[in-house]
């Protein structure tokens, strides 16, 4: 990654803030927050339903919420523009706009934040809830004051390694994309160009931003992670 | 705790819904775009020579890929857990899960700046003779490297809950250290081992990031299955791209089947639900 300083820091600034750079890399962030807030209620909405809830096929379902983590990434984004793209059984056509990426990363993110919660939601004691319930607590009461901050520690450091993962996503968001500079480029998207028009100082410059990120955000979960584990004991 | 079937059913309507929109469609669309247009365009595809070459590259990729990392996994964990270094062991566990928060590309753009012909040994490998960049050995190098976590990963916690009182009565019984490894310690993480390897393998036929960036793309030279896809896929082979798609797929469900035969036995606290994502548990 040294190579990006070839070129000294004035090159690298110079890199990272070319238009295309920065609107790739707004874009990306900004899809991949969208993703982990939807990620956040979706999944804690899915543990829930897979701890609390009981019916028939509850395994099954269980076992394909790892579906995306199998599922090779090209596979994924050939399938989403299959069923989301033009042509689309549904009539939904979102091919080659932004709400595409979100789709797109939706699908490849869904493990964590349901992986994460899980477990916690299982060892919950219900007593407490029991206690709340039998002084008054309303069902929604009881969630909010009681369950939720029980699972947010889990929730946030599922959220985190969603926001891992959407940051660095490739292979998902290449075809359903379109990848239009300035548009739908997203930050790995805008490197593999970069590095296919032999421009490797523009795809250091912009990897080791990624690279940052990447960094921070797992240091976030690491340190989410601990707590949440304190939290257990 | 006052709860409504309402609501509970209301619940359980969206959380099957959204999994059904985001998940299980797309997927069933893998299936049925493959035999839309009948049996035989699909044996077309299947036995056309580009997949040839393209399996027998990736099955190349995932042989060297797997048993290289599971040695190295398996070594690396019994140092970190067994010997751990006085310091930086938090440096060697941030560089063993680097792989995981790096965006594919980027580590096919750092193979690139490496073994590239302008890269720090590019030159020098080039000129004796040995190009990695853009042939096989690049595409493996990639395979290991995005893939090199998963059994690390899955060892390190196991090794640790076995703890070191076997090991210990191996040792005053006078069993020599291979034979430890092999009689005592080996037999204890074996499920561990089997899923990390699961993990890795799953990673291994998937990877199209960090392949794709170092590939070159040569058909039926230095395109894997994954690069298949996309190829037959922008030459407006559909059927042939769904139905490379749908092998992978299948593959990946068989993944999901082995993963779930190993998962309760090493992750035995919680019996059958995972601790953290796949591939993603703390070190």
């Amino acid at each position: 990654m040294a190579a990006s300083l070839e070129g000294g820091l004035p090159a690298f600034w110079d890199e990272v803030t070319s238009p295309a750079a920065v609107a790739a890399l707004e874009l990306t962030f900004v899809a991949s927050l969208v993703v982990v807030l939807v990620n956040a209620i979706t999944g804690t909405l899915v543990a829930w339903v897979l701890i609390r809830d009981d019916f028939r096929g509850k395994s099954v379902v269980n076992a394909i919420i790892d579906l995306p983590f199998a599922l090779p990434t090209i596979v994924a984004g050939l399938t989403l523009l299959a069923v989301y793209g033009p042509g689309s059984p549904l009539g939904v056509d979102v091919a080659y706009t932004r709400a595409a990426i979100v789709v797109a990363l939706l699908f490849v993110t869904l493990p964590f934040v349901v992986r994460a919660v899980q477990p916690v939601l299982l060892e919950l004691d219900r007593e407490m809830e029991e206690a709340a319930a039998s002084l008054g607590a309303r069902s929604f009461t009881i969630f909010r004051r009681i369950v939720l901050p029980n699972l947010l520690p889990a929730v946030l450091s599922g959220a985190a390694l969603s926001f891992g993962k959407a940051v660095g996503e490739f292979g998902s968001v290449v075809l359903i994309s379109g990848n239009v500079p300035l548009e739908t480029e997203v930050a790995s998207v805008h490197i593999f160009k970069a590095i296919e028009s032999d421009q490797p100082a523009a795809a250091a410059a912009v990897s080791v931003v990624l690279l940052v990120l990447s960094f921070a955000v797992l240091a976030v979960a690491d340190v989410l992670e601990r707590r949440s584990r304190r939290h257990d004991a | 705790m006052r709860s409504f079937p309402g609501s509970r059913y209301a619940l359980r309507t969206v959380a099957l819904g959204y999994l059904a929109v985001v998940l299980a469609l797309p997927f069933s669309a893998i299936v049925y775009y493959t035999f839309r247009d009948g049996l035989g365009p699909v044996w077309e595809a299947l036995t056309d020579p580009l997949f040839v070459s393209a399996l027998k590259l990736t099955l190349i990729a995932v042989g060297i890929a797997v048993p290289v990392n599971t040695i190295f996994g398996v070594a690396c964990a019994m140092a970190l857990v067994r010997r751990p270094p006085k310091h930086g062991t938090w440096l060697i566990n941030s560089l063993i899960g680097l792989p995981l928060a790096l965006s594919p590309v980027v580590v096919g753009l750092a193979l690139i700046l490496v073994y590239g012909e302008d890269g720090w040994l590019g030159g020098w490998l080039v000129e004796s003779g040995f190009q990695i960049i853009f042939s096989t050995p690049g595409i493996v190098l990639a395979t290991i490297f995005v893939t090199l976590p998963f059994v690390v990963r899955e060892v390190v916690p196991v090794l640790r809950e076995v703890g070191t009182d076997q090991e210990e009565v191996a040792w005053t019984l006078g069993a020599s250290r291979a034979q430890t490894f092999r009689r005592v310690t080996l037999p204890a993480i074996r499920w561990g081992v089997a899923y990390g390897v699961v993990l890795t393998t799953a990673r291994a036929l998937g990877e199209y990031g960090a392949v794709a960036v170092v590939s070159g793309r040569l058909a039926g030279k230095t395109e894997t299955l994954t690069l298949h896809v996309d190829e037959e896929y922008l030459r407006f082979n559909e059927v042939a791209a769904y139905t490379t798609s749908l092998v992978l797929a299948f593959l990946a469900v068989l993944t999901l089947v082995a993963m779930n035969v190993f998962k309760p036995r090493t992750h035995k606290e919680v019996a059958d639900v995972d601790r953290r994502p796949p591939g993603n548990e703390a070190v």
